[in-house]
């Protein structure tokens, strides 16, 4: 097993290198040199361009300025955005966890509804209810989530009036950040009433954002459970005289959730893509807004540092899925 | 030589004379009701869009000054001069999605085209030479893979500057890893076939090998995977459009169409819903077809 886990960790460590070199190089293509992009439409005068030159490295050679960026890297150095001029990993700090409360309810969301939906569709297959669950989750798999935000602000915003259009959390509230996630830390400041205004603030993005993956949980789940079910241990099971429900949410569930389990954590990339539009759609302040707006004000170190941190932190994210799937299945640890 | 076993090869497959592969595959498509309904709105679109200029009513950028927001026209104050209601600036919407479709089909073929072609070639090259090239062109495409897929079209797409063609090369880059991998692994798995190396024998060059040879035995998988992937290519480029990224105003692209009428989403809810829905339709469309031909091509999953 910890052969396995070092093969894969020594896979990670290339990965993460390709990733610093992708951004390095893909920041460098801006035409212009990176002094003007700072500077602006303002322009600036030729003795402070070449001062700042020298002083952020651009005139050394570009080997000797990857060399820099990845010392500068390690020693938690992202750089400081343009715009604010404060450090990119301390606005992602304060960011992130807006993004990861709205991605873990979203992914709640769609377990809660997507498991038993699968489960069912394939324990009744071809019924009424199975071709409705995989029609209804082809759609959710090809549906433009930025539209459809706008389509649940449109029903329950503005014709029902249930939920707020955009934003965290009300106005009239402040909750001392502990965790970062409102919904705890309003939790722990005992104040309801916030609790609730976060939560009816959260529901539309959780849905908007859970969507494909429900889709993709629902049919992935169903696909697993059809395949257990024709095992011969669960005729066994069903001979011995088991109760049906018995066999199916014991004994060939938990075989079924293995796959399911990795197309999960594979999820992640797919919620951060969701997030962006999202954040977007519904204002939520946390890191996909962040990036589209540090495009739209060609604040380029915050898109450089925030495209490696999400880059990393999506392998890492897999990397865990990889090695969770080797310790709860060990046919993949001895395969490989 | 060479004369004698084509013949002999002649005999055995009168012999035996299983149908045609395509009317097996017409067949197995046909039973598949979802794949057809997915193949007829595929068909309707590539009419509309062709015929775009003459079925349109009006033109897709003229705006009309007396005519703002004008609801459909089975709503109060709608007329059927303006079937689905007409935009913020008077524009006729039914008109601006006939001509979207026209956009979004040729952005999911072109898309998909050029990803198709240059992964092919670099799956084939990855498959056939191993050792470093593969190794760098593998690892090439699991950093690609790694970030997620809107966030580097996105990246992509604010080095290039925003517009149609750059969106369109930015989502073609996303799109590339799958059929690096597909072509890669199917390319390993028949260059140790017989009728492979029986070409090597025979003299066969390493170009031949892979496009003659090799090639058409992999085209299965590419298939399915180039069909689902205009889904993808038409999802993304909308999703960019719709960030001010994609096509820029006044092009009736579907998702640039969305981020204009965001703002009236509280007055005119059918400047918002009209062209979600045209994505919506066509993308199922293209899943439900990717499926069903899947599910045709691929003999592992035949009853």
């Amino acid at each position: 097993m910890l052969r396995f886990i070092f093969t894969r960790l020594s896979l990670v460590v290339p990965t993460f290198i390709g990733i610093t070199l992708l951004v390095f190089v893909l920041i460098r293509l801006i035409p212009g040199d990176p002094i003007e992009t700072m500077a602006g439409e303002r322009g600036i005068d030729p003795a402070r361009h070449a001062q700042l030159l020298k002083e952020y490295g651009f005139d050394q050679p570009v080997l000797v300025q990857y060399g820099l960026y990845l010392s500068r890297l390690v020693h938690g150095d992202l750089g400081r955005s343009i715009v604010t001029h404060e450090p990119v990993i301390s606005e992602f700090q304060t960011l992130f966890p807006a993004t990861i409360e709205l991605s873990v309810c979203a992914i709640l969301f769609a377990l809660c509804l997507g498991l038993p939906a699968g489960v069912i569709a394939a324990v009744r297959r071809n019924s009424i209810f199975d071709h409705g669950v995989m029609g209804i989750s082809l759609t959710g798999y090809s549906m433009p989530i930025f539209w459809w935000g706008l389509l649940l602000i449109l029903l329950f915003s503005v014709q029902l009036g249930w939920t707020p259009v955009s934003g965290r959390i009300a106005v009239q509230y402040y909750i001392e950040p502990v965790t970062g996630f409102l919904l705890i830390d309003a939790l722990l400041a005992g104040d309801v009433g916030a609790f609730r205004s976060a939560l009816s603030h959260l529901v539309l993005p959780m849905i908007v954002l859970g969507t494909v993956p429900l889709a993709v949980i629902a049919r992935m789940t169903r696909s697993a459970m059809l395949e257990v079910l024709g095992e011969d241990y669960i005729r066994t099971a069903r001979a011995k005289g088991l109760p049906r429900w018995r066999v199916i949410a014991i004994h060939a569930l938990r075989n079924a959730l293995i796959p399911v389990v990795t197309v999960i954590g594979l999820q992640v990339g797919v919620l951060f893509t969701g997030a962006i539009l999202t954040e977007t759609i519904f204002s939520w302040p946390g890191v996909g807004k962040w990036l589209i707006e540090a495009i739209n004000r060609r604040d380029y170190p915050v898109l450089q540092g925030g495209t490696l941190l999400i880059g990393t932190i999506v392998m890492v994210v897999n990397l865990l899925v990889d090695v969770t799937y080797g310790l709860i299945n060990p046919r993949i640890r001895y395969t490989r | 030589m060479s004369a004698e076993a084509l013949e002999t090869s002649d005999v055995v497959a009168q012999a035996g004379a299983p149908p045609h592969p395509l009317v097996q595959f017409w067949s197995d498509f046909r039973a598949n009701f979802g794949a057809v309904a997915g193949l007829v709105v595929i068909v309707v679109l590539v009419l509309l869009a062709l015929l775009a200029d003459v079925v349109a009513p009006h033109s897709p950028v003229l705006t009309n000054n007396a005519a703002f927001l004008k609801p459909p026209f089975w709503q109060q104050g709608g007329s059927t001069a303006y079937p689905l209601g007409t935009d913020a600036i008077g524009r006729d919407i039914l008109s601006r999605l006939i001509h979207g479709a026209r956009l979004s089909l040729l952005i999911g073929i072109a898309v998909v085209t050029l990803s198709v072609v240059t992964g092919t070639v670099l799956g084939l090259v990855a498959g056939f030479f191993r050792g470093v090239t593969e190794v760098a062109i593998m690892r090439l495409m699991d950093i690609t893979l790694t970030l997620p897929s809107l966030l580097l079209a996105i990246v992509i797409v604010a080095i290039l500057g925003p517009g149609l063609m750059n969106a369109m090369l930015a989502v073609a880059i996303v799109l590339l890893p799958h059929y690096v991998r597909i072509a890669r692994a199917a390319v390993i798995s028949e260059v140790s076939k017989d009728y492979v190396i029986a070409a090597k024998v025979a003299g066969a060059g390493r170009l031949r090998l892979m496009f003659k040879e090799v090639l058409p035995n992999c085209t299965a998988p590419l298939i399915v995977q180039a069909t689902l992937g205009i889904s993808t290519a038409i999802l993304d480029a909308a999703a960019l459009g719709f960030l001010g990224l994609g096509a820029q105003p006044p092009l009736p692209e579907w998702g640039t169409m969305l981020a204009d009428a965001r703002e009236f989403v509280l007055r005119a809810w059918w400047v918002v819903t009209l062209p979600g829905l045209a994505i919506l339709v066509t993308v199922l469309a293209f899943n439900l077809l990717g499926d069903g031909l899947r599910d045709a091509l691929d003999p592992k999953l035949k009853r």
